[in-house]
This record gives structure tokens, sequence and C-alpha cells, in this order.
């Protein structure tokens, strides 16, 4: 199945991501070419299948509600690019 | 003496015999690291002094006479995607080229815990996505045996060390192939475990239904040893099974007879290398001329696993991806921006290479409103069909083999521009993610003078039948090749 540029465009803006012209034109054969690919799947009858959510036969993992110590504020802090008070910072959002 | 040709468990001998100290043995690895890393480049960080001082500990702990774990003093390299307290861990990622962690990932804890001593962080393929290790955000490792080729991918560094005597043991992850199809190019032994056997706490994410940490060592009996390490249950992490973890090393059984092993026909046919079909087809007929049965089998659905596999695991990475946005750790774009929006876009794109840029795009399209049950819905339903063929096998069969890689390892750049074609390196080794199973690969021959894999794969949780028919395959082969550095 063939992807448009455009496609490609709106796909990128969902994904939060800048793309050059370049990009966009070499993404937009190479996507194209996968997902041509990848469409023999649809060929498949799966009507009667379920879907594989999870290899293990797992059920929810609970635990208790109890409190327990947070990290340190430093260490949660100390990768920030940016900081300020005990807090990241980040460009205006309003 | 050239202490990093030998295997841990002969290491281990020597050490406890007091035949050698753990600083020579250390010694003795980082002047190999010297003489080849230039070459290999298998390292992204190395920690020489940290090494040290560890084997002065462990030399300590012997001299008082202390218990010494199997791994005490053993040089191990870990794959740069798992996380080190206090230890640059990028991942291969220009977007977590500064990332510190503030924890320990638990299969690295695990072995800390028994006194291993770290040589240092290797190099992968970005987010350890790729099967060459070119994608890598900072340079390509190179394959220990032709400096012209590839090391196989995404662990390819973890590898390369091995094969190289950079280091004794190292830890890779493997999401579609990424430990066996590195050792296979290498010719050393990479064990992907049953998915939920080893804790996946601290590896940097890449598709978690398929990701599994697991050893690359030199030969199959190292490979028990480490497992029988990182194996086990952890609360931290909640995919994470619940079962009794037996000693592998007892496992270790040179005995094949009346063994069942099916050979999938799906993964002998087009696309393989005539020569690695004739390394296979020798294999077989030496565990067959050791009592085991062998027999073709067909698991039909195999045939789609590919493209299951490259909707799947790039609509989870997209997904995992999404926490790199430059507000809490790594990378932040130095470019003026107008509000947060423009921050992540320009963040994102300065950050992720190409390869990973392809499958976030890969990913979000699938997920997208539209396209979501053509693509995921069905790709996750073909996986269900997989899983029912090689539940279908083992009814029949003990253990499935096959080769590991299509093809032995391949010029560096030769695949780099065509990304399907690249995806084809890991045709053999796909199915086992997607189905949650087992299976190692151990070297099996040569061609082209370049070293060929065979994989071994097994039922849920059966990791002592596998090892035990690559023990019994390594002790009878006698595989004595390395490459010459």
């Amino acid at each position: 199945m063939a992807i448009s540029k455009k496609e490609v465009e709106h796909v990128a803006w969902l994904a939060r991501l800048f793309l050059t012209e370049e990009e966009k034109e070499r993404f937009t054969k190479q996507l194209s070419q996968i997902l041509d690919h990848a469409g023999k799947i649809a060929k498949l009858d799966t009507s009667k299948v379920p879907p594989t959510s999870h290899v293990l036969p797992l059920k929810n993992v609970f635990r208790d509600d109890r409190t327990r110590f947070s990290l340190p504020r430093e260490e949660v802090l100390s990768n920030a690019p940016k900081r300020e008070q005990g807090a990241f910072v980040v460009p205006k959002i309003i | 003496m050239e202490l990093y040709k030998l295997t841990a468990h002969e290491l281990h001998k020597m050490l406890k015999e007091r035949k050698i100290s753990a600083v020579e043995l250390c010694r003795s690895v980082f002047s190999r690291i010297g003489q080849v890393e230039d070459k290999i480049r298998a390292y992204i960080t190395l920690t020489e002094e940290r090494a040290l001082a560890k084997a002065r500990e462990v030399d300590e702990k012997i001299k008082a006479g202390k218990q010494l774990s199997p791994l005490a003093g053993i040089p191990t390299a870990i794959k740069d995607n798992m996380c080190t307290k206090g230890l640059l861990t990028t991942c291969a990622s220009k977007i977590l080229q500064n990332y510190i962690p503030i924890y320990t990932a638990r299969a690295v804890e695990r072995l800390f815990a028994q006194d291993i001593v770290l040589t240092g962080k290797t190099n992968m393929d970005e987010f350890a996505m790729g099967s060459s290790t070119e994608n890598s955000a900072f340079f390509v490792t190179r394959n220990p045996w032709n400096l012209e080729t590839v090391p196989g991918g995404s662990s390819g560094g973890s590898a390369a060390a091995v094969a190289a005597g950079e280091a004794i043991l190292s830890l890779g992850s493997d999401t579609g192939g990424s430990i066996r199809q590195p050792a296979a190019l290498c010719g050393v032994v990479g064990f992907k475990p049953t998915y939920g056997l080893v804790s996946r706490y601290g590896l940097v994410a890449f598709a978690s239904s398929l990701d599994q940490i697991g050893p690359i060592t030199k030969d199959v009996t190292d490979c028990a040893l480490l497992l029988n390490y990182i194996a086990g249950h952890d609360p931290l992490d909640s995919t994470s099974l619940r079962v009794k973890i037996p000693d592998y090393m007892k496992a270790l059984v040179n005995e094949v007879k009346g063994l069942k092993i099916g050979v999938p026909v799906e993964l002998m046919g087009e696309g393989i290398q005539t020569e690695v079909r004739e390394a296979i087809e020798n294999a077989i007929k030496l565990l067959e001329d050791l009592g085991a049965l062998c027999q073709e089998v067909s698991l039909p659905h195999l045939d789609y696993a590919l493209s299951a596999y490259y909707i799947i695991a790039p609509a989870e990475a997209s997904s995992n991806l999404a926490r790199f946005d430059g507000v809490r750790y790594g990378y932040r774009t130095p470019q003026k921006v107008e509000d947060i929006m423009e921050m992540y876009f320009r963040t994102r794109a300065e950050g992720f290479g190409s390869e990973v840029k392809r499958r976030i795009m890969l990913g979000t399209y699938a997920l997208s409103a539209g396209y979501y049950e053509a693509y995921y819905g069905q790709a996750q339903k073909v996986r269900t069909l997989i899983v029912n063929d090689f539940n279908k096998a083992f009814e029949k069969f003990d253990v499935l083999i096959s080769p590991t890689s299509p093809t032995v390892a391949f010029k560096i750049g030769e695949k780099y521009e065509d990304p399907l074609r690249m995806y084809m390196s890991d045709i053999c080794t796909i199915p086992v993610n997607l189905a949650g199973i087992p299976a190692i690969s151990i070297p099996c021959g040569q061609a082209d003078g370049l070293p060929v894999g065979l994989q071994i794969m097994g039922k849920p949780l059966d990791e002592e039948t596998i090892l035990r028919v690559a023990y019994t395959f390594e002790r009878n082969f006698g595989y004595e090749e390395k490459p010459n550095l």
C-alpha cells in the first residue's frame, strides 16, 4: 500500500517530529515499500483468530497500596536539561 | 599468559586455585582492548579504573578465603541500553548522549551482586533498532573476523567484544534477533531466554512485548552460567515470570539420543545463502549421528512473521519513544523555540537517527485512526497463528533448528540504504520473539571465512533442553576457529 507525502506529513505531526523535505521524500518511498511488504498479512483470513495481546498467560499484577519513599528530588532533577528552584524548566505553555 | 582467550568457567577455576589474580585477568582483558579496540570499536564507554578497583576487591575476598561466586572477577561487558547507576547509558542515541541513570537495571544488578568486573558499555544500533550496528549515533562497530563486515545487530558491540577477547562475557538484548544474529555473525554463543524469564527493569524499552535480555558468551557452559544469575522473578517488572529457576549448569549433558528435532522448511528455503544451508545440513547430520531424530516440519505462518513484526515492533516503539521529549532527561534542542510544542518537534528531530524516525513513523501510522485494524489488529492475530504453529510443532518435537541468520556477515554499507533488505537479516530469528519462546545461536562452521550460526528453538521455559542440545553439539562439533586479529 502506497503512502502519500501528505500522509507522511500528518504522521510526522502525530509523532511530534520535524522532517526535512529530503526526509519526507525518502520516508514516503521507504514507508510505502515496507507497508507494501507488511500488507501481505491482509491476505490471511483471521476472522476466527483472537489477537495475541500477550504471549504469557498473565493476569493483572497487584500490589498493596502502601505509601513508599519516592526518589530524592535532587536525583530526579539530576538529568534535567534545564532546572530552576527544584523544578524542570520548559518554554511557556499558555 | 593471554587470559582474555579463556572462558569464564576456566578462569573461575584458576582464580579459585589462586593460579591467577582477578587484577591480572582484568589487566589481560584491558591490554587486549588496548590492542584491538581501535579496529573493532565495540565500546561506547570503557570503565578501566572502576574495573581494576573491583578486581582488587575480588582479590581481597579470595585472600580472606571468602566464598567465591563463579562470576566473581570475570570481565563482563553490558550493552548500552541497560541502565547503570552513575554511569553514562546512551542507547547509542544522541537523545540520551548525556544520560546518567540514577538506578541500575535488575539483570545488571544481579551480576554486580556476583562481583563481576564491568569492562564497559557496548555499542549497538540506536535504541536496539537494526541488524548491523551501523545505526549507532556514534560510530560503526566492525566484525572481528573481517573488519570490512558488520558484526550484526543490534547487540553488535557485545558480540564483537566477546569474539575479539575484549570481554569474557557480555549481556545483550533481543527484540527480533538482536542477541542471536550478532552472535551468529561473530562466531559466539547468544541466548534469548523465554519472554519474562529475565527482568526488563532498567532496560531502555524498544518493543516491550518482544524485548528480552540474555547472555553472549564464548561457549555454551558460560551461557548456562550467566543465565543462572540473570534469570528470576522481579516485582519491579510486571511481565516477569514467577517460576522456579533451575540450575542451568545441570542441563549441560552430552547426550541427544532419542531427542526429536524438527527442521522448519520455511527457514531453510529461498533467501538462505547456499553455504549457510549446507552448514546447517551438516549440523543436522551430526545430531542424527549422535542419535537424535531429525525431521522436516512446516510452520506455514512463519512466512508472515516478518510482516507482522514490522507492524508490532514499530507500533510499540513509537509509543515507548514518546517519552523522549527533552523535558526531564536527555538531549534538548539548543535552538530558541516559541513554545513547548516546537521544543518537542525540534528535540526529537535532532535527537533521533533516521532508522529510529523511520520506525516511529511506521508505528504511528500503523496505530493511527483508520489503519489500526488493518495493520496492528491484523498483525496481533497473525501473531496468534504463529504461536499456534509453534505449539503444534512442539507437540511432536523437543526442539526446532534452523540457521540463525540467512547469510554470513555482510559488508558495511551494503544494506544500509535499503531498510527492507536489512530487515530480512532477522527473518530466522523474528518468529521466536513473536511467540515468546527461548532460542540459542551457536557456531556451526564457516562460509567465506565467516562464522555460521545454528539456531536451536525450544518450548516456553524449556531452556534446559536447548542448552543440552547446544552443549552436545558443541562438544562433538569441536569448533575451535578464532578470529585472526
